[in-house]
């Protein structure tokens, strides 16, 4: 019942024209160690600032941020940029003022702009979105343990870009990536059953960053691979803002807790131990 | 409450003695907390505790999230990311009531699952296992419409393929759809109905378990021998039992602790990891999820459900002799409700004379077949309706029926009970307390 429409919705879900999906699309996720990953992990403030070059000079030219307040840039756990920085990052956008009913320049308290163009997904929360890319079917071990999440997934989908395969029509639409799985697949690169014999497909959008697409202010060299693991990071911010101050609540309740969990179990032991015929201790 | 022979509250000063000839509040209380418990529970008898810590965490924490939710299609999705981003705490606050609702469901199995072992169904317990069962269905209802109401894609999906399965009911499934929805299909109306009653359920829940508290404080707990406490005198009550405060309400403070530390940690180390990543998309009307899959406590009954289609001989069957009225969708959805009300009806289907599933030799593989089961169902429930799983979902869900219909019947007739110990007070010598000599 599901599976016909969503085989012909996936077609339009995916990016890319022509073929339609096939089970078993393989992709390439590369696991990768962020500084945000596991219980102790936090946000690496200097990546997460190159991370946001690389996403106003590069992605920011399709896609938006529609959720995410400029001002936030300057929170701490974030970005932390001076407020006089994010005053100046934020004039560079223009928002439409419904009371005003024209355009004027952003301030710390409006969002960043929404996508410009129609198909570019918004990536406020795409690395939430993408921690599913194994699918529902998976466990969720490997992000559990290896952190495999949203943002290597991003990583993976930036450096992913190859060239086509031998087996692909000279006229497929988009660009061959191993790292997507939900766009355009040619039948030529299936064997008899239906499997595909290349991982990845196609996706709509060309390679986005190149070696040295930005100049880093503090000097890091822009290899393909940096601006990628920055723009990831970057991207998890955005989609989880809060994770530091998350965490260190989840570890203050877990201390306190447990100390609670010693002090019960005494008092407990205690109480009990007339009735169990043990000494008072 | 009768019952156990106990002390009762007795007002002492004049101003008690003014309340209590007035609203004997204070001696209702004096009973609830007071009341005698048998003493050897074990712990598998921490779960109410747990669930009704459960229902008050997610009723204050929900409280707190409607300030700054809008239930509208248009902002649902964005208020959600509000509370994310910019409400102090918000995130926090969603993130204990989503997980709040994972272990709301953890712990409620676990309560069944120990009922059904213990026997804590048999008479006369039945009102309680009743009740119980109908504060489950309340709690799937309340759990569904709220896993709607963040109007992402799965909320939305989700809720067009449950409503659906009233649909499927014959004559007035479509009708009876409409008037769910509020319309033809899944839009604001739904949105704000379900809302509203995402809001009220709660509360039905909490006079429910009120009544599950008053039905069992009136025939007492069952406890893991199942032999009754001794209600010839109260000396002999007393031999068999503790007052619950202090001896229970510590114990299950304790384990409460132990349990909110793995809690914390899901919270705030995973708390997306029982959720779905579909969920960070806006609900979509034109675009379908490639595969649509309940949150995990749904599953074994969602395998259930899909358990069924046109080639299944009992559903050719029952579509050739009720003239098509019953197809292959109508049955997964009576099959579904068919596999809860069974266990619903153990107290009368169970013939055995002995409560504990310890003193059954023969019962304890069959209910362990059945844990296992549910297990195999919760996994077969996530993964997509093609090639072995179906027939491993009806394998599974032949077994589930079977052991309600057939084996829970059967065994009290062919099985020989072990001998379970005459009272609690020499089970709790044996057990819990060996230093202790028995008594006399």
């Amino acid at each position: 019942m599901f599976k016909k429409t969503g085989i012909a919705t996936l077609t339009a879900l995916s990016l890319s024209a022509g073929g339609a999906m096939a089970a078993g699309a393989e992709r390439h996720i590369e696991d990768r160690d962020f500084s945000f990953e596991g219980p102790f992990g936090a946000f690496d403030q200097n990546q997460l600032q190159r991370g946001l070059k690389v996403y106003t000079e590069v992605c920011a030219a399709c896609h938006g941020l529609e959720y995410v307040p400029l001002r936030t840039l300057g929170d701490e756990g974030g970005p932390n940029l001076p407020a006089d920085q994010v005053r100046a990052y934020a004039s560079q956008y223009e928002v439409y003022d419904e009371e005003e009913d024209e355009y004027r320049e952003a301030t710390p308290p409006d969002h960043f702009p929404g996508s410009q163009l129609e198909n570019a997904p918004d990536l406020s929360l795409m690395a939430k979105k993408r921690t599913g890319f194994e699918g529902p079917y998976g466990t969720g071990l490997a992000q559990l343990f290896k952190g495999m999440g949203g943002s290597e997934y991003i990583y993976s989908l930036m450096v992913g870009y190859e060239d086509a395969p031998d087996c692909a029509p000279d006229d497929m639409d988009g660009s061959y990536n191993v790292a997507f799985g939900d766009g355009g697949f040619p039948e030529e690169c299936e064997d008899e059953d239906g499997n595909h014999t290349v991982p990845g497909s196609w996706i709509n959008m060309a390679q986005p960053i190149q070696e040295g697409s930005v100049e880093y202010d503090d000097g890091t060299e822009a290899t393909l691979e940096q601006q990628a693991e920055d723009v990831s990071a970057f991207l998890m911010w955005t989609a989880e803002p809060k994770m530091m101050a998350r965490k260190n609540a989840g570890l203050t309740g877990v201390i306190f807790l447990t100390v609670l969990s010693v002090l019960l179990y005494l008092t407990n032991k205690r109480i009990w131990a007339p009735v169990k015929g043990k000494k008072d201790s | 409450m009768s019952g156990i022979p106990h002390d009762h509250y007795e007002p002492t000063t004049s101003r008690e003695k003014w309340l209590h000839s007035r609203l004997p509040i204070v001696g209702l209380m004096y009973d609830t907390i007071m009341i005698p418990t048998p003493k050897n529970l074990n712990y598998m008898w921490i779960w109410g505790i747990v669930l009704t810590f459960c229902l008050v965490l997610q009723i204050i924490t929900g409280i707190v999230l409607v300030m700054h939710y809008t239930p509208h299609v248009d902002m649902a999705f964005s208020s959600i990311e509000h509370i994310m981003r910019n409400v102090n705490g918000g995130h926090f606050i969603r993130y204990l009531h989503m997980n709040g609702a994972s272990l709301f469901f953890v712990a409620v199995y676990l309560h069944i699952f120990r009922g059904l072992y213990y026997g804590s169904y048999k008479a006369p317990r039945e009102v309680t296992w009743i009740i119980g069962m109908l504060i489950y269905l309340l709690m799937m209802a309340t759990a569904f419409m709220g896993y709607v109401l963040p109007w992402g894609q799965m909320s939305f999906w989700g809720a067009t393929v449950i409503t659906g399965l009233f649909g499927a009911i014959p004559f007035v499934g479509e009708s009876l759809q409409m008037w769910l929805l509020g319309g033809p299909s899944v839009d604001n109306a739904t949105l704000t109905r379900f809302f509203s009653l995402h809001y009220l359920l709660p509360f039905v829940i909490a006079a429910l378990v009120a009544l599950h508290i008053w039905a069992f404080h009136t025939t007492g707990n069952n406890n893991p021998t199942g032999v009754e406490v001794r209600r010839t005198s109260k000396a002999d009550a007393e031999k068999d039992t503790l007052p619950f405060w202090p001896y229970f309400v510590i114990k299950d403070l304790f384990a409460l602790a132990v349990i909110m530390v793995i809690f914390f940690a899901v919270v705030g180390f995973m708390p997306n990891y029982l959720g779905h990543a579909d969920n960070y998309i806006e609900a979509d009307p034109l675009v379908t999820p490639s595969h649509i899959v309940p949150e995990w406590y749904f599953l074994p009954f969602y395998a259930i459900l899909r358990a069924f289609d046109d080639t299944v001989w009992i559903v050719q069957f029952t579509s050739f002799i009720t003239g098509g009225i019953i197809d292959a969708k109508f049955f997964g959805v009576l099959a579904m409700f068919g596999s809860i009300a069974v266990m619903a009806l153990a107290p009368w289907l169970d013939t055995s004379s002995v409560r504990s599933g310890r003193y059954r030799p023969m019962f304890k593989w069959w209910f362990a077949l059945l844990v296992v089961d549910f297990i195999i169902l919760m996994w077969v429930g996530a993964r997509p309706a093609e090639g072995i799983y179906p027939v491993i979902a009806l394998i599974g869900t032949a077994y589930w029926f079977a052991y309600f219909l057939v084996i829970l019947p059967l065994l009290g007739v062919i099985e020989k009970p072990e001998p379970a110990p005459a009272t609690i007070e020499e089970d709790f010598a044996a057990h819990v307390a060996p230093s202790q000599a028995p008594a006399e």
